[in-house]
C-alpha cells in the first residue's frame, strides 16, 4: 500500500511538472509573438549559444567520427564487411551522433550558463528590478535565448555532422587505407535527404529543450547559492534525459515508417 | 493615492504581514520604520506585486493593483530602489540608470538617455568615470547609489526606496537624504521610504508608519513622533535595548 502510494505521488509530481514546463513553453511562445522584441539580447543569446560553441562542438564530433570509423572496421572485419565504413560512418554520424552528441554538449555547455545566469539573478532580485522597469523577464531573458538556441543548434548540428564524417574519412583514409576520393563518393551517394532533415529538426528540438530547461530552472530557483547550485544542477539533468528521450520519439517518427 | 487594507502574507508558517492598513496620500513622503525582519521590504513589494498577499487589497489610486489591464503602463509609474540594490551585474552602470530610457514606452535616442543617466549620477554623487563601469566593480554604498540613479531616472510618479542610506558615510548619506526630500517638494512624486536612521526620517518623512508584529503598530506626521506615547515607537526612535520590543540576547 506504501509503495502503491508512493509510485501514485512520484507520478504525480512528474505530471504536475510536465504540466508546468508546458505552461512555461506556451508563455515562451506567447511572448515570442508579440512586441516588444529584445534584439540585442538575442543577438548576444546567438554569439553566446552559436558561435562560441563552435569549437566544443567540433573537437567532440571529430573525435567521434574517428572512434567510429575505427570500431566500424574493426567490426566489420569479422564478418568481410571493411568497406562500409563511410556509409556507417556518415548515416551513424547524421542520423545519430551528430544531432545527441551536440544537444548533449549543449546541455553541458547552454543550459547549465543559462540556469546559472538566471537563477543568481532571481536570487539577487535581478527578476524583480526587470519587472520594476516595465521589462517581462519572459520576454527579455527567455525568449531571446530559446528562440537563439533553436536556431543556432540546427546549424552547429549540421557543423558538428560535416565535421564527424571528415573525422571518419581522415582516419579511414590516414590509417585503415582507404581511396579518399571513392570515401567521399560514397558518403555522398549514400546520404538521404532524410538523414539530413532528421539531423536538422532533431538540432532544433533539443537546441530548444536545453534553453527552454535553462530558463525554466533558472527562473524557479531556490534562495542563496545553494538554490543557484540546484538549479543548475537540475537543469543539466532534465535537460540530458529529454534531449535522449526527444531524440529517441524523433528516431522513430523519421525512420521507423 | 495609495492604500492597502487588510494585507496578509505568509511564507509557510512564518506570518510576516498580519492585516496590514496604510494610506499614503498624493505628494507626500511616507517613512516606514521598524524592526529587522518585520516586514518591511515584503510590504512595498506587495504595491508593486512582486509579492502577492494571500488576503487584503491593494488600490493606487482607487484601483486595485491586480486588477490592472497594462501591466507595464502601471508599473511605468513606479521607480524602485532595492535593499540590496539589485543591478544588472551584466550591463555597465550608466545603462543600468538609463535602462527604462533605452526600451519600451520611454525610449529615447542612446545619447541622450546616456546623459541622463550620467545627470542623475551626478545627483548621486557619483562622477561620470564610474558609468563605464561594471556594478560589480563598484563599493557597496557606490552600487546603493547607482539603483536610486535608476529608481529616479525615468521620473516616476511614485518612488520607493529601501533602505537608501544604508552602507553610505554620514555626509553622502545626508546628500542622500536632501535628495529623496528634493523629489518629494521638487518634482511633487509620492515617496515611501524604508529606513533605521532616525536622521533619515526626520528629513524624509512627512508621515511615519511604523511596521510591529504584522500590523502598523503607529502612524502619524513626523512632527508628532516624539510625543507619540507609544512605548514601541518610543523605544524604536531612542535605540533602546529594553522595552516592549523584544530583543533575543
Ligand atoms: N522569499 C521569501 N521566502 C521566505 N521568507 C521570506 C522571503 N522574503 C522574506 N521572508 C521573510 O519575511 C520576513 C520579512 O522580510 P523583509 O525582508 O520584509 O524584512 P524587513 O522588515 O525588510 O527587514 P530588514 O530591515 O532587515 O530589511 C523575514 O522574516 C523573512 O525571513
Ligand atoms: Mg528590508
Amino acid at each position: 500500500m506504501r509503495a502503491l502510494a508512493g509510485i501514485g505521488a512520484v507520478t504525480l509530481g512528474l505530471l504536475a511538472a510536465i504540466g508546468r514546463v508546458a505552461m512555461f513553453f506556451g508563455a515562451t511562445v506567447t511572448h515570442l509573438v508579440r512586441p516588444p522584441f529584445y534584439l540585442r539580447e538575442f543577438a548576444l543569446a546567438l554569439l553566446n549559444i552559436g558561435w562560441l560553441s563552435l569549437p566544443v562542438v567540433g573537437l567532440t564530433a571529430i573525435f567521434t567520427g574517428g572512434a567510429l570509423a575505427l570500431q566500424i572496421y574493426a567490426g566489420g572485419a569479422r564478418f568481410n564487411a571493411e568497406a562500409v565504413v563511410p556509409q556507417i560512418v556518415a548515416i551513424g554520424m547524421v542520423r545519430e551522433l551528430g544531432p545527441v552528441l551536440v544537444g548533449l554538449m549543449i546541455a553541458a555547455r547552454v543550459t547549465s550558463s543559462i540556469a546559472a545566469e538566471i537563477a543568481t539573478m532571481k536570487v539577487t532580485e535581478q527578476i524583480d528590478a526587470l519587472v520594476t522597469l516595465s521589462t517581462h523577464p519572459m520576454k527579455y531573458l527567455a525568449v531571446p535565448r530559446v528562440l537563439a538556441a533553436t536556431l543556432a543548434v540546427p546549424l552547429l548540428v549540421g557543423v558538428g555532422d560535416v565535421i564527424g564524417i571528415f573525422g571518419g574519412y581522415a582516419v579511414a583514409t590516414g590509417t585503415l587505407g582507404f581511396n579518399a576520393a571513392a570515401y567521399i563518393q560514397n558518403t555522398v551517394d549514400f546520404l538521404e535527404l532524410r538523414d539530413v532533415v532528421s539531423s536538422l529538426v532533431k538540432g532544433a528540438v533539443f537546441g530548444c529543450l536545453a534553453a527552454l530547461m535553462g530558463c525554466y530552472f533558472g527562473m524557479n530557483s531556490g534562495r542563496g547559492a545553494q538554490g543557484v547550485g540546484r538549479a543548475t544542477k537540475g537543469s543539466v539533468e532534465a535537460a540530458a534525459v529529454l534531449i535522449l528521450a526527444a531524440n529517441f520519439v524523433l528516431t522513430g517518427v523519421f525512420f521507423s515508417i | 493615492m495609495i492604500t492597502l487594507s487588510d494585507v496578509h502574507k505568509s511564507f509557510g508558517d512564518n506570518h510576516v504581514l498580519r492585516g496590514v492598513d496604510l494610506h499614503v496620500a498624493r505628494g507626500t513622503s511616507t517613512v516606514i520604520i521598524g524592526g529587522s525582519g518585520t516586514g518591511k521590504s515584503i510590504c512595498i513589494k506587495t504595491v508593486l506585486g512582486l509579492v502577492t498577499p494571500e488576503r487584503g487589497t491593494i488600490t493606487v489610486d482607487g484601483q486595485d493593483v491586480t486588477k490592472t489591464g497594462d501591466r507595464d503602463a502601471f508599473l511605468a509609474r513606479f521607480g524602485m530602489l532595492f535593499q540590496a540594490a539589485a543591478l544588472f551585474d551584466s550591463l555597465p552602470v550608466w545603462q543600468n540608470v538609463a535602462f527604462r530610457l533605452m526600451r519600451g514606452s520611454l525610449k529615447r535616442p542612446k545619447d541622450e538617455a546616456r546623459e541622463i543617466a550620467i545627470e542623475k549620477l551626478r545627483r548621486v554623487g557619483l562622477t561620470p568615470d564610474v558609468a563605464d563601469r561594471l556594478p560589480a566593480e563598484l563599493s557597496g554604498g557606490m552600487q546603493k547609489r547607482v539603483g536610486l540613479a535608476r529608481a529616479i531616472a525615468a521620473e516616476p510618479e511614485i518612488i520607493f526606496f529601501d533602505e537608501p542610506t544604508t552602507g553610505l558615510d554620514p555626509i553622502m548619506a545626508g546628500v542622500i537624504n536632501d535628495l529623496i526630500r528634493e523629489i518629494v517638494t521638487e518634482m511633487g512624486a509620492t515617496t515611501m521610504t524604508i529606513t533605521h536612521d532616525m536622521t533619515s526620517v526626520r528629513t524624509i518623512a512627512d508621515n511615519v508608519a511604523m511596521l510591529h508584529g504584522g500590523k502598523i503598530r503607529w502612524t502619524g506626521p513626523v512632527a508628532d513622533i516624539d510625543a507619540a506615547h507609544d512605548p514601541y515607537v518610543d523605544q524604536f526612535i531612542n535605540g533602546r535595548a529594553e522595552g516592549p520590543i523584544e530583543t533575543v540576547r
